[in-house]
């Protein structure tokens, strides 16, 4: 197959297109004086002669005819074009040009496992036998099938999804993968976003993909392999009607579950709906009475999650439960001694530290702390664990304590500068933790400079490890007001002069001297309010010595810039 | 009924000059000391400078915004020459946050060297600065807090000489007229400083600002008052000129101060 497009430039560019009228005009052909553009377009001899010279139009261009044109045949190569020079793009038509097809041996046969596209064009579906196929085919591919070989790969996948994705993925079968996507997706923009960037991901990997939401694995299960659609997302709640009309197969069945349904003339599951449970167990097996409750959502299908192996993790079994806060403290002590030797070892350094206490009644209690920077100082993770204590419920007592290590990162060898008395030690790093497990992740910050011109947006907050900017230096105060508080009986000169006397907070003052104006500009991108918005700022000094920074809406000639009233913003020491 | 007076054994010369040797190696043993620059304030201070590793306390004058923006200013020059090398942190603890970080760059403190913590209440913000301090990484700590009783500066000042961290604590007015330096509280120096006018330039601005600093309390030192000059772009305090020394007012001064 080749692209229907031409495989050379046509000559001469006036294509007539569908019709032979020319499209610009709707005018007879031939009469081109007629239409104004055209002649207003066609430049003069003066213009053209202005150009330099590998500017200048050639004749073609300038529509002349007294040229020839050239021969539309010449152009090409004399063996009509069949050469390697145009090579189609790959598609998947001349990827997989032969029908190849992966065969699998059950039992005393060769089975189709998987077909490619052009296979399934040409009929043959995965299920049928190798024999079958090759008879009606001549020229197929056969492979045989490697199930290791994908089921190694779909755990590495799922390994991959539990690190990007999602906490909890697990393999399904030998083809799918299930996610728990609850409170996940709007990481990605949404299930939508997350669904086509699931997509693209595999697509780039080679493989095509179907993917549904839906509120039970069961029905997720179901609608991934049997909806039409690559991308199915389904509202919690709606299974039962969704599934409905699937076939039986769909429910995860067991093979003898499907022959026994088919003979019973069952197809679909809503044929199973009306079937009272008793009988339809009876004759199916209980399992499929328990698939179908799963797939509605009324019994519970826990997911189990692949654990990240290679994440380090020590375990400590208590003989006995334990609640006081100092046995606890000990365990604790004990679990961080072993996991740094354990990090040291692998050359990692925590960012997050899980501690999982299992009780008695069988109930986790989890306590996270985390680390601004990769870190195995016992001291520290002991000293954040002592702050972050009283959080665990004991109970009746812990059983079993891990401690693991969700984040981490490669940490090589540390210097101790303990011989060489170097001075003050001045990373701040383990204080932030400290500080951070203390009183919060938002309460550390640093301040950095926002490109604004309006004070109270010029100042941004940045995490306590960034490197903040620095401002112009312009005259600002050391308090600024919450928000700008208005002044009254303001005595000023327009335009350009400081107030000489003004009332605020109920207090008179009398201004002595004054620096200013400053002119801020709104900002007109933000709001409508702010196209013309003028501030005037000035630096005044009152008799007494105190020293404000006030300004006045408006530049003191155009109305629109402000209604000339006067704010105090700040307070200068 | 006589009490018999025993006269108070004199001291031997010997001992006196042991004693006198003890006091002289336990003040060189407190540590460096964080000298102004300003002669007058050095001289008055028992230690020639702020001790390094103590709790110095900071008020304002009064209740109104300009004293405390003052005060603010003062804190912030003098951490500003605490933290001159570069790499060094300052950790600004507080509970409201009406600090506006464009003004303390301009008295030296910029925005890289500055950590602020913010806490729910007083007692978050006094726990957050104790931590801060035993860390011993930090230039200096300042917390801004309202109330702050014997038992939680002792702790502070403990905290202080323990990571070698000068700790400089801002008490802000709880109400209008009382002043938050009269109550208890272990600190090594305790300042207050109040606005004052600036002196008249000749053309029609304003002049540097000027700040009356009174030391209320010291340890081993007495009390004084002066009138400096605030913070230059260094966090320096300067003494202003003598009448006799200022360059002479202008003309046209006279026709603007009208």
């Amino acid at each position: 197959m080749r692209a229907a497009g031409p495989r050379f430039d046509t000559p001469i560019d006036d294509d007539p297109g569908a019709c032979s009228v020319p499209r610009g005009g709707g005018w007879r052909p031939g009469a081109r004086w007629a239409h104004d553009g055209a002649i207003s377009r066609r430049p003069s001899q003066s213009d053209i002669d202005a150009l330099p010279a590998h500017q200048r139009p050639t004749m073609r261009e300038m529509g002349r005819r007294s040229e020839h044109a050239e021969h539309p045949f010449r152009a090409m190569r004399s063996d009509d074009g069949t050469s390697a020079a145009i090579s189609p793009a790959p598609t998947w038509a001349t990827l997989w040009g032969t029908p190849t097809v992966v065969v699998a041996r059950t039992g005393q046969r060769d089975v189709i496992n998987a077909a490619c596209p052009v296979a399934l064009d040409l009929g043959l579906r995965p299920g049928m036998a190798a024999v079958h196929a090759r008879a009606l085919v001549a020229d197929l591919v056969v492979h045989e099938a490697q199930l290791d070989g994908d089921s190694a790969f779909l755990d590495r996948l799922a390994i991959h999804a539990a690190r990007k994705w999602t906490p909890t993925a697990s393999v399904s079968g030998a083809d799918g993968l299930w996610f728990d996507l609850t409170g996940t997706t709007h990481l990605f923009g949404g299930e939508e976003h997350f669904c086509r960037r699931l997509l693209a991901f595999l697509k780039r990997l080679g493989f095509t993909a179907r993917i549904a939401i839906a509120g039970t694995p069961g029905a997720a299960h179901a609608l991934a392999r049997f909806s039409p659609g690559a991308i199915t997302r389904l509202e919690s709640g709606k299974e039962a009607e969704a599934i409905a009309a699937l076939p039986l197969a769909a429910l995860r069945l067991e093979p003898d579950a499907l022959i026994a349904a088919a003979r019973f003339g069952l197809e679909r599951i809503a044929d199973l709906y009306p079937m009272p449970r008793g009988p339809l167990a009876r004759r199916l097996g209980l399992k499929v009475v328990e698939r179908l409750d799963q797939a509605r959502g009324l019994v519970a299908e826990p997911i189990t999650p692949v654990v990240l192996v290679d994440s380090p993790i020590v375990t400590l079994s208590l003989l006995e439960p334990i609640g006081t806060p100092e046995s606890i403290a000990q365990v604790i002590g004990d679990l961080v001694d072993r996991l740094v030797d354990r990090l040291r070892g692998d050359g990692l350094g925590a960012r997050t530290v899980l501690l999982i206490c299992d009780r008695v009644d069988g109930q986790a209690q989890r306590l996270a702390v985390g680390a601004s920077r990769a870190t195995r100082d016992g001291r520290h993770l002991k000293r954040m664990f002592a702050l972050r204590m009283a959080e665990l419920d004991p109970g009746l007592g812990i059983e079993t304590m891990h401690l693991a290590v969700p984040h981490h990162e490669p940490l090589g060898a540390q210097a101790v500068n303990t011989l060489l008395d170097v001075g003050k030690d001045c990373d701040i790093a383990t204080l932030v933790d400290q500080l951070t497990t203390r009183a919060g992740q938002s309460a550390l910050f640093r301040l950095s400079s926002r490109e604004s011109d309006v004070p109270e947006r010029a100042v941004q907050r940045v995490s306590p490890l960034a490197i903040p900017k620095g401002w112009p230096d312009w005259k600002r105060p050391a308090r600024l007001l919450k928000k700008p508080e208005p002044l009254s009986n303001v005595v000023a000169l327009l335009p350009d002069h400081p107030p000489r006397r003004f009332t605020w907070r109920r207090q008179d003052f009398r201004v002595v001297a004054g620096d200013g104006p400053e002119r801020v500009h709104g900002e007109w991108w933000r709001n409508a309010q702010e196209m013309w918005a003028v501030r005037d700022y000035f630096r005044v000094e009152a008799e007494q010595g105190q020293r404000f920074w006030l300004f006045r809406r408006g530049d003191g000639v155009e109305d629109m810039t402000g209604d000339l009233s006067w704010y105090m913003h700040g307070v200068f020491g | 009924m006589s009490a018999q007076v025993t006269p108070l054994p004199r001291p031997l010369a010997k001992e006196l000059v042991a004693l006198r040797e003890q006091v002289a190696d336990a003040r060189a043993k407190r540590g460096p000391t964080f000298a102004f620059g300003v002669a007058e304030v050095d001289a008055h201070l028992a230690d020639r400078g702020l001790d390094l590793g103590g709790l110095h306390e900071f008020g304002a004058a009064s209740a109104t915004l300009n004293d405390d923006a003052a005060a603010t200013l003062f804190i912030a020059g003098i951490a500003a020459q605490l933290a001159d090398q570069d790499g060094v942190t300052i950790f600004w603890t507080a509970t409201a946050f009406d600090l506006y970080a464009p003004g303390l760059e301009q008295v030296g403190l910029a925005p890289d060297k500055l950590l602020y913590g913010q806490g729910r209440k007083d007692i978050e913000v006094l726990a957050m600065a104790e931590d801060a301090l035993r860390d011993g990484s930090l230039a200096c700590v300042i917390a801004e807090v309202k109330a702050a009783d014997m038992t939680a500066t002792r702790r502070l000042q403990l905290a202080a000489s323990d990571g070698k961290t000068p700790m400089l604590l801002y008490r802000r007015h709880r109400t209008r007229d009382r002043c938050p330096l009269t109550s208890p509280s272990s600190a090594m120096t305790r300042w207050r400083v109040g606005c004052l006018p600036s002196e008249r330039t000749p053309w029609a601005g304003v002049g540097r600002a000027r700040w009356l600093v009174e030391l209320v309390r010291q340890r081993n030192g007495n009390p004084f008052s002066l009138e400096l000059e605030a913070c230059d772009a260094k966090g320096r305090l300067a003494l202003p000129a003598a009448t006799g020394d200022r360059t002479p007012a202008q003309e046209r001064a006279s026709r603007h101060a009208a």
